[in-house]
């Protein structure tokens, strides 16, 4: 886990109640722990997308069992079924959608890579039209393998310079 | 309320075009085109097959003649049998079958997905038109001629196309499936092969 | 509660409302039944259960016309069937009704079974028979918890999502995979059930009914939950039939249709059990027959476990089709040549055309094999109850509200992945 954005530091010489910290720390700290997933349930992962938001694997842990199915309302998309052409246009919409910052997870074989449907009508892999952040392998992925890309994304994510780029002298 | 060996019997003798069909389990009857729909709706209305099972085609590839053949299974809920009927299309460049949307409204979905996969048509259906593929897909997928892998073509939508700058293109077959081929074992062609071997990642397809 | 609304009667209601009222006197020549607005509800909407798209054209809040549009999830599922051994293709029929996977895989086994005219022993017979009513309770569980979530009671599905997870645990044991397993071959099924799983099942029946009469409770008697279904979504008996419904819709429909007892295979005539048929056809009767079902089949499940026959759980006999054990193939030379040709050329079926139903959960499931002989079909066609049972929609689904829809939906209980292929 590469990552120079994670400090944060407790200065307790200047007074009680201020933590000085790396803005960019900060602002990743509060992405990764409440990442809102837009569950594009396609077909049967997205059975085990609902299974991992029940009581025995809890996505809630993770801050991600908002579920809702606005774009506007969420920072990840969760590919989660086979993509077909006929359905790769909206799944690209919704994407455009949603508002920055904004991530994709491509979840199981289907969307990761076409997974055993080598066809006329499938999409070889979302990632044709989505840049993709995470693949989880799987037909479908065990819900402790979402949880598992989930915690990958957290620590991607923690990697990013948020704040500096705001900070940026715009040239 | 006949049994489906008396029923296919009877059809036999109204109708002297109709022939057995060779089948594996139900009662199966060949119908020329021209006595289709009678046929069928002597069964439905006769003969209490009153519920459409199943409506398909086969293509025998081409070559074959005739190609197309729209095969229909009826089912009698009362007495619990089957009877398959079967009619080759007359025409294997342009089929053509009469619809059954009259006798059953539950056809017309099925006879939109016939048209969609193989190009038949259905002659008197309301509302003709592809079904499971977009409007505008070049070819019919489940003619022999047409690969599996699939032919490339602009996405369905022109402005994510644009956006995007991906058609659809055909899916890379190297690598499987391995399979022989149908029919009866061939043993000097019995090694099973993936499909297309012409071309896979770091081989560009040749084109042709 | 009027749910045929009339369109013209309502818009000549806001009329005089409106003049009454005294309206929008800036408008003086406005046209209350003005233009329709066409909009699509889907195909990704978290009430179309899947990728389904419904166009409708809107007069208001009512509908005018209906046109399911689908094909979102057509993978090419026959095309592949076209290229693929039998065995091979064992993975997509589990991706067919994905909530039902055991079902699917024990439909397309018997299918092919029959073009060889093979029988399987009765202890596999009876495997296939409790996988395949775990595998209808598990997706009428679902049905129901994604009905419930629809017309807004979230408890449902949690609760129903609880039990599944029960059945997950079995599933895994028996065959690997919680969901989507792959478990029958042509001529028998993959593995013999393991030590004391017949217990478990047993004992995931007895807590299982009353958690079930906790969660039916949660809606029976509902009174949000009666408004808003009792009368909506009618089906007629004539339109059933005429439609091709069969399964849950069809019998709430008063059409008694079903083939565990018309056309009994894999040994379910050895077992009694009832088949609940609702009389008025609307969304309420669906959800109560889908309750009703998922007692029968504990029923059954608990008969069958009494019942449980020893012996081989795959035909022995059928050297061409199901693989040989592995110790003997290890070990053997022509039990090696065997499984090498029924791996890599498939199961040698002889020439014909087959066509086989079951019932499953969502309706009736049927495979039309058409074999040149060999190991691979010429052309397998699925017969799926979700096409057929959203064939419908365009019928029911007009001069109503909007929010109908969505119930009507939910009682419809289909699946994409199945409807598409």
């Amino acid at each position: 886990m590469v990552s120079s954005n994670t400090e944060l530091a407790y200065q307790s010489q200047i007074e009680g109640g201020i933590i000085v910290s790396k803005a960019d720390a900060v602002v990743n700290w509060i992405r990764t722990n409440s990442i809102w997933p837009m569950p594009m349930g396609l077909a049967c992962c997205a059975i085990e997308l609902m299974a991992v938001g029940n009581g025995r694997f809890d996505i809630s842990r993770f801050g991600a069992e908002v579920m809702r199915f606005s774009p506007r309302q969420s920072d990840c998309m969760i590919v989660a079924g086979s993509v077909t052409y006929k359905m790769a246009p909206q799944v690209r919409r919704i994407y455009d959608q949603m508002m920055a910052p904004k991530w994709v997870i491509a979840m199981g074989a289907c969307a990761s890579s076409g997974g055993m449907y080598r066809s006329y009508a499938h999409m070889q892999g979302v990632d044709r039209i989505l840049p993709v952040d995470v693949y989880i392998s799987g037909c479908p992925p065990r819900p402790e393998a979402i949880i598992d890309a989930i915690i990958k994304l957290q620590a991607k994510i923690k990697t990013e310079r948020a704040a500096s780029n705001l900070f940026k002298a715009s040239a | 309320m006949t049994a489906p060996a008396d029923a296919a019997a009877q059809i036999k003798a109204r109708f002297p075009q109709v022939t057995d069909r060779a089948s594996s389990d139900h009662p199966a009857v060949n119908v020329p085109v021209a006595d289709l729909v009678a046929v069928l709706t002597a069964l439905r209305d006769e003969h209490g097959f009153d519920h459409l099972a199943d409506l398909t085609a086969i293509d025998w590839t081409e070559g074959v003649s005739p190609r197309f053949t729209v095969v229909y299974h009826v089912y009698s809920s009362a007495r619990g049998d089957y009877v398959r009927v079967a009619t080759d299309c007359a025409d294997d460049a342009e089929p053509a079958v009469p619809s059954v949307v009259s006798l059953w409204p539950g056809a017309n979905w099925h006879e939109r997905e016939c048209y969609d996969m193989f190009g038949i048509k259905f002659t008197g259906h309301p509302d003709l038109r592809r079904i499971l593929m977009w409007d505008g897909y070049p070819g019919w997928p489940l003619r022999k001629d047409f690969p599996l892998a699939g032919v490339e073509t602009p996405l369905p939508d022109p402005e994510i196309y644009e956006e995007t700058s991906t058609p659809v293109i055909p899916a890379p077959m190297m690598g499987g499936p391995f399979v022989a081929s149908p029919g009866e074992i061939n043993l000097t062609e019995a090694e099973p092969r993936a499909k297309d071997e012409s071309w896979n990642e770091r081989v560009e397809k040749p084109k042709n | 509660m009027p749910t045929e609304l009339n369109v013209s009667e309502s818009a000549a209601r806001i009329a005089t409302a409106q003049q009454a009222g005294g309206g929008s006197p800036a408008l003086p020549d406005q046209d209350v039944v003005g233009e329709k607005m066409s909009l699509s509800m889907g195909p990704s909407h978290p009430s179309t259960h899947g990728v389904l798209r419904i166009q409708m054209e809107l007069d208001g809040e009512i509908l005018t016309k209906a046109d399911p549009i689908i094909g979102y999830l057509h993978r090419g599922d026959e095309k592949i069937a076209e290229n693929m051994t039998y065995n091979q293709f064992v993975p997509y029929t589990d991706r067919l009704d994905y909530l039902a996977p055991l079902a699917n895989n024990m439909a397309y086994a018997i299918a092919v079974e029959k073009l060889a005219g093979l029988e399987v022993p009765p202890r596999c017979q009876a495997i296939r028979v409790i996988t395949a009513e775990m595998a209808r309770i598990s997706s009428h569980l679902m049905g129901l918890g994604a009905f419930g979530l629809d017309v807004g009671a979230w408890t449902v599905l949690v609760l129903s999502l609880n039990q599944r997870e029960h059945l997950y645990r079995l599933f895994e044991e028996l065959t690997g995979a919680r969901f989507t397993t792959s478990y029958t071959r042509i001529g028998g099924v993959t593995r013999d059930i393991p030590d004391g799983w017949l217990d478990r099942v047993g004992k995931f029946c007895d807590q299982f009914l009353p958690a079930l009469e906790e969660i039916l409770a949660l809606l029976t008697r509902n009174k949000i939950f009666t408004d808003r279904t009792v009368g909506v979504g009618v089906i007629t008996k004539e339109d059933a039939i005429a439609y091709g419904l069969t399964g849950p819709n069809a019998r709430g429909s008063g059409v008694a249709i079903d083939l565990r007892k018309d056309k009994p295979y894999s040994g379910y005539e050895q077992y009694e059990f009832d088949v609940p048929v609702g009389t008025k056809g609307d969304s309420y009767d669906r959800y109560l027959v889908r309750g009703e079902e998922m007692r029968q089949s504990v029923r059954i499940i608990r008969q069958v476990i009494k019942t449980f026959p020893g012996g081989d759980w795959y035909a022995k006999d059928a050297r061409k089709i199901f693989a040989p054990p592995k110790d003997k193939i290890l070990s053997s030379m022509e039990e090696l040549i065997q499984n090498f040709m029924i791996v890599t050329e498939g199961p040698q079926m002889p020439p014909g055309e087959v066509y086989f139903e079951a019932e499953n959960p969502k309706g009736i499931l049927g495979f039309f094999v058409v074999s040149k002989g060999g190991g691979v079909p010429y052309r397998l066609k699925i017969r799926s109850p979700s096409f057929c049972n959203l064939s419908i929609v365009p019928k029911i689904c007009t001069g109503i509200l909007i929010s109908d829809v969505v119930t009507i939906l939910g009682s419809l209980d289909f699946v994409m992945g199945e409807c598409d292929r």
